[in-house]
């Protein structure tokens, strides 16, 4: 069974956000608005976050951290849902069931990486966009919990693919939008047990660390940075 | 002032028998609070929690500070008025009553806040369907829902002798109450039967009221947030619960003491010594928060020293300093002066501050450790809706409006109890007292 997991390279990336419009569109993210966005509605999967970067005695900088799921491996939010609504499948993907959410918030304030969201209101999208949204991805009510769910239907579909071609599945066959649209490449996707993989290979560097990792949760995104990682946590 | 005793425990009836205009006038201002708020409920039903104040990262707000605050007050009744039963403190009788019925009814606005968090509240019996167990929250449902059984049951228990007198004497209502009184005639047989029924449900409505109050807690303490992922959070919200609910029952004893002139049954010295319970209340309080912010403050970890000091001296220093004074301060100074706590309105005066005090207490929980999160996100700031507010008013408003409902169907102070403390229990107290002296005939020797 692969271990799904990401790499995202600070050093390369230029916090340009494609990831973010990337996801936004292909997972059927609505778009918050500025009067929502400012109340603290908005949903983003994936969004970046100015941490205070810079090594101890140098001139402070600023460093954007794009924040998807970490998709943990002792994800602090499927223990304490009431209804098993957040699970974490064979896989290792913390997944959400959309139908059988309660919206009681719990798993969004157990999260310590606040990466959960929540459907304050109906998603609205503007005119032609509606008719522009993915067939993949289910548009969620109101009144639910939703966050990244590394593309999973990405991987249905490879899954699909591969079967089809009568194969087994191969690195790259799947890979979520974020990764994909990285124009800097400095996100890497693919199975943690895999020794080959880019991601197996990354992860060991002495640039690699996780965040927050002292919490115990065991994120399978793991972040490479050159020297010390700065970042005022 | 002296009367005849038949003359004084008639009055116990007379709330029930005869209904005055300051009923109308009252019950017609809490009904009109309470629809008030369900008129706010229907709004946020068809908009949903959108109407409310929250946000990212504050997910949680007045309703969760709520459920736990009426959960809190819950532990009223049913546990207090326990203890004492256990304890035999004869001065109990004429209060055990209007302390359960507090219990059963707020535990319903305890669990309707929790609805009313829901985004989705059509789907709450998934709670039963899909039940996971390694959820605070499912504890919850388990033990709230014990509560509620067993308490409705240690409620109306003692309560069964009474019916069967108004059975006996109400023209109205007849069949309503002969239903409730199971065919009570006060046999000896009866009698024995149901005081070891009382007894028995007094003593295991205390661990379940304890559990309670710890799964509450539990919500907060399971999770690894700064300020809620504490060991003592279990014991500090239960103490937390009796203190908010002493100072319930002394609020509730005031106001039937008033409006029902039942001056002879709830006498200064009833508020002295639920008083003197207050007291220890409060300093216990005090003694768990110290406690608790001692140690995270010598701790000195970053992220819970943000909390911290968002209490202590940020953005929610008036709220916290409000809170120390009105749960510490203000109490401590009325009910440790004897001049004070003998009086009715010291106690009662204490009691309002330290409801207001233990609210804010529990939004001080829930509130500013989801407002700091650990990441460096731009949070934005939490204020409640005008929805939130109705809601919360609407709740008071209903539990107090069903609270005077029960006074008028039922006795508030128990009539046969109060009958058993003047038949039996006087010569039944010196008994005991004498069983723990040596005999004049023994100490001579």
């Amino acid at each position: 069974m692969p271990r799904w997991g990401m790499v995202i390279d600070l050093d390369r990336c230029t916090a340009c956000q494609a990831c973010v419009v990337a996801c936004q569109v292909e997972n059927n993210v609505a778009p918050a608005g500025p009067e929502m966005a400012a109340r603290g509605r908005a949903i983003s999967w994936l969004r970046l976050v100015p941490f205070q970067g810079g090594e101890h005695g140098t001139r402070p900088e600023l460093r954007l951290v794009p924040l998807p799921c970490m998709h943990c491996e002792r994800p602090p939010c499927v223990r304490v849902c009431p209804v098993r609504a957040t699970l974490t499948d064979r896989e290792g993907l913390v997944a959400q069931v959309y139908p059988r959410c309660i919206g009681c918030r719990y798993c969004t304030t157990a999260c310590p990486y606040t990466v959960r969201h929540f459907n304050w209101d109906r998603p609205q999208w503007p005119g032609p966009m509606e008719q522009a949204l993915s067939p993949d991805v289910s548009v969620r009510p109101r009144g639910v919990v939703e966050k990244c769910s590394f593309c999973h239907h990405r991987l249905q579909r490879a899954k699909d693919q591969a079967r089809a071609e009568g194969r087994p599945l191969r690195e790259g066959d799947y890979v979520p939008a974020c990764v994909e649209t990285c124009p800097a490449e400095a996100m890497v996707f693919g199975d943690l047990d895999d020794p080959r993989s880019a991601v197996a290979r990354l992860s060991e560097s002495p640039r690699a660390f996780r965040l927050l990792e002292e919490l115990g949760t065991r994120p399978k995104v793991i972040y490479l940075s050159r020297g010390e990682w700065g970042g005022e946590i | 002032m002296e009367r005849s005793e038949f003359d004084s425990d008639e009055r116990l009836l007379r709330p029930i028998e005869h209904t005055g205009r300051a009923f109308w006038i009252g019950s017609g201002i809490l009904l009109a609070i309470g629809v008030w708020g369900l008129f706010a409920w229907v709004i946020q039903l068809r908009r949903g929690l959108a109407v409310t104040g929250l946000n990212v990262p504050v997910y949680w707000g007045l309703y969760i500070t709520n459920f736990v605050f009426f959960i809190g007050i819950s532990h009223a009744g049913t546990l207090i008025s326990a203890i004492l039963r256990l304890a035999h403190a004869e001065w109990r009788r004429s209060i055990t009553r209007a302390a359960e019925v507090i219990t059963v009814l707020v535990l319903f606005f305890g669990m309707g806040c929790v609805i009313l968090d829901l985004g989705r509240p059509d789907r709450v019996l998934n709670v039963l369907k899909h039940g996971n167990f390694t959820s605070p929250l499912l504890w919850d449902v388990a033990s709230v829902a014990t509560y509620l059984i067993a308490s409705t049951i240690y409620l109306y228990l003692p309560l069964i002798p009474d019916i069967a007198i108004l059975r006996d004497r109400m023209p109205k209502r007849r069949w309503f109450y002969r239903r409730l009184a199971l065919g009570w005639t006060g046999a000896p047989r009866q009698r024995q039967l149901l005081e070891r029924a009382i007894a028995a449900m007094a003593v295991i409505v205390i661990p379940i009221a304890v559990s309670v109050h710890t799964v509450v807690s539990w919500v907060f303490a399971m999770t690894v947030q700064p300020m809620w992922h504490s060991t003592i959070f279990g014991p500090y919200f239960v103490v937390g619960a009796i203190f908010s609910g002493i100072a319930a029952i002394l609020i509730a004893m005031a106001i039937i003491r008033k409006a029902y002139h039942l001056e002879n049954y709830l006498k200064p010295i009833h508020f002295n010594n639920l008083g003197i319970l207050l007291l220890v209340m409060a300093l216990l309080w005090f003694y768990f928060t110290f406690a608790e912010f001692l140690t995270t403050y010598y701790g000195g970890e970053p992220t819970h020293m943000v909390v911290f000091l968002s209490k202590t001296e940020g953005k929610f220093s008036p709220v916290f300093w409000t809170m120390v004074v009105s749960c510490f301060v203000i109490p401590f100074s009325l009910l440790c002066n004897r001049r004070t706590r003998g009086t009715i309105w010291g106690p009662v005066a204490a009691s309002v501050s330290v409801e207001l005090g233990m609210w804010l207490e529990r939004f001080l929980i829930v509130v500013p450790s989801l407002s700091n999160p650990r990441l460096p996100l731009t949070a934005a700031a939490y204020s409640p809706s005008w929805v939130e507010w109705s809601l919360l008013a609407g709740f008071i408003a209903t539990f107090i409006l069903l609270y005077v409902l029960f006074t008028k169907l039922f006795p508030i102070v128990s009539i046969w109890e109060i009958r058993e403390g003047r038949e039996h229990s006087l010569e039944e107290v010196s008994k005991r007292v004498r069983s723990y002296l040596p005999a004049l005939a023994e100490a001579g020797k």
